[in-house]
């Protein structure tokens, strides 16, 4: 048995983000996945929402010195995912609902997926 | 206003196999508020991606977690065989379905025990981990150890079983049904055990939704999702109904989660009875490049596996999002309000695995 589905990375401008997280907090999406992965001038952010079957995941670029709005405003549960972000990676994520401030992990030395190797 | 006072829970207690942290802010004896506080086990395992080769990080993907290590392996590889279009045998698909629901039947089996452990009722606990045994033996018989197999491999599985192992597979599943039945009875008519989880933790559907839970937590709120029905491996060839209940309490969970365990014993009758002959492996040559996200459905609930590879055989980035990094917020939500006594019960109702959470 198998459920029509679909799964589709959408590149996004940081302008039309948190419009567009607000539009799928209206729609009945939910957030199933925040991850970051390492550029040379900076890191890309992709926010995974689904809805039943289907699964969205925006695609945010941004520089090193760059800061991000939190999703904790519209989705609580994001808090988790982004203090992680923010920690191993070093992304700055403004407004966190639970802030840890790079506290989450006991990790020995700070951000230690931002350099290759 | 009664008096507040907060009370640290953990990261050592008896209901935590596994350490984590809260600190309860509580008025007299109902908590308001719960803290968490996680980290003692962060091991950075998808950073060890970068220095791997992609072949041989599946073993590092399997040592997540001890309990959901067939799974990880299973989610790595088919994220890694999506971006080399590589197309697994569908015996392969079969096997890697029959491991995946022997996995779930242990995992589910483990979490009744513990939950009987943690009441109090240490034979029930006993009961519940001598059946599961028997999968432990399966899988020692199947792969040749009990907890990591490493069977999976890009491309494939690297074990085959033949019609006597199916066998004897299908009829140990049989026997274990059978004897299920008084555990599961005790779990679901005792009037103890029904006093102390009916109401405990109620997480309704929009909350669920809201929040992020998955897996038995948010189907327990009556929400038939299962990604098992996006068809990987060979789901799409099985029947298989989410299972559901309506209330969203603790006992629900512990409901649907027996459930479960039937329907698993169902679907490996399905696999061993469809299971097609052929390859178990194709060779996979070259490296992978590109991304995917895949999702799976762990015996705790949905786990999303994200790979972005360069060409080269040292992979980029892997993610890997667990069920428990997405039940813990709701987790948080329903301590609040509930008696301090009933907080080790209820924590241990989403089934919490800390050492996948923390990676």
């Amino acid at each position: 048995m198998k459920m029509e589905s679909s799964n589709t990375i959408e590149p996004i401008t940081m302008a039309q983000f948190m419009p567009q997280v607000i539009r799928f907090k209206m729609d009945g999406w939910r957030v199933v996945q925040i991850c970051a992965a390492r550029l040379p001038e900076g890191y890309e952010l992709s926010y995974s929402f689904a809805k039943s079957y289907d699964m969205r995941t925006l695609r945010l670029t941004v520089a090193t010195d760059e800061t991000v709005p939190s999703i904790t405003q519209m989705y609580p549960g994001a808090f988790l995912q982004e203090n992680e972000t923010a920690e191993l990676f070093g992304v700055k994520i403004e407004s966190i609902q639970a802030d840890y401030h790079d506290k989450l992990y006991r990790i020995a030395r700070p951000t230690p997926f931002k350099e290759k190797g | 206003m009664a008096k507040r006072s907060i009370v640290p829970f953990g990261p050592q207690h008896p209901v935590l196999p596994e350490p984590v942290h809260l600190d309860l802010v509580l008025e007299d004896e109902v908590v308001v508020e719960a803290v968490p506080s996680i980290g003692f086990v962060h091991r950075g395992l998808e950073k060890l991606v970068e220095t791997k080769d992609f072949k041989e990080y599946v073993y590092i993907a399997e040592r997540v977690c001890g309990i959901c290590s067939f799974g990880h392996g299973l989610g790595y590889c088919q994220t890694v065989e999506k971006i080399m279009n590589v197309e697994v045998p569908p015996r392969a698909r079969y096997l890697r379905t029959i491991w995946m629901e022997m996995s779930r039947v242990h995992s589910h089996l483990l979490w009744l025990g513990l939950l009987a452990d943690a009441m109090g009722f240490e034979s029930l606990f006993m009961e519940s981990w001598k059946l599961r045994e028997k999968i432990l033996d399966m899988f020692d018989a199947t792969t040749g150890g009990r907890v990591i197999f490493s069977v999976n491999c890009i491309g494939g599985v690297l074990k085959d079983m033949d019609d006597a192992m199916l066998k004897a597979i299908t009829d140990t599943c049989a026997e274990m049904e059978k004897e299920l039945k008084p555990i599961a009875r005790a779990f679901l008519r005792d009037l103890t055990v029904g006093s102390r989880l009916h109401g405990l933790g109620v997480l309704s559907a929009e909350q669920a939704n809201l929040m992020g839970a998955v897996g038995p937590m948010l189907r327990a709120s009556g929400v038939a999702y299962d990604t098992r029905l996006l068809g990987y491996a060979a789901y799409d060839e099985l029947e298989l109904e989410p299972v559901t209940a309506a209330e969203g309490d603790s006992f629900a969970r512990c409901e649907v989660r027996i459930k479960e365990i039937g329907q698993s014993f169902d679907l490996i009758r399905q696999a061993a009875a469809k299971i097609p002959a052929g390859p178990i492996a194709v060779p996979v040559k070259g490296f992978p490049q590109g991304e995917y996200f895949t999702r799976i459905e762990q015996p705790r609930g949905e786990a999303i596996y994200y790979v972005k590879a360069n060409g080269t055989k040292f992979i980029d980035r892997f993610r890997l999002r667990t069920p428990t990094t997405s039940n813990i917020p709701p987790m948080l939500d329903m301590l609040k309000g509930c008696q301090l006594a009933d907080v080790p019960l209820l924590i241990l109702t989403i089934d919490p695995c800390i050492s996948c959470t923390e990676r």
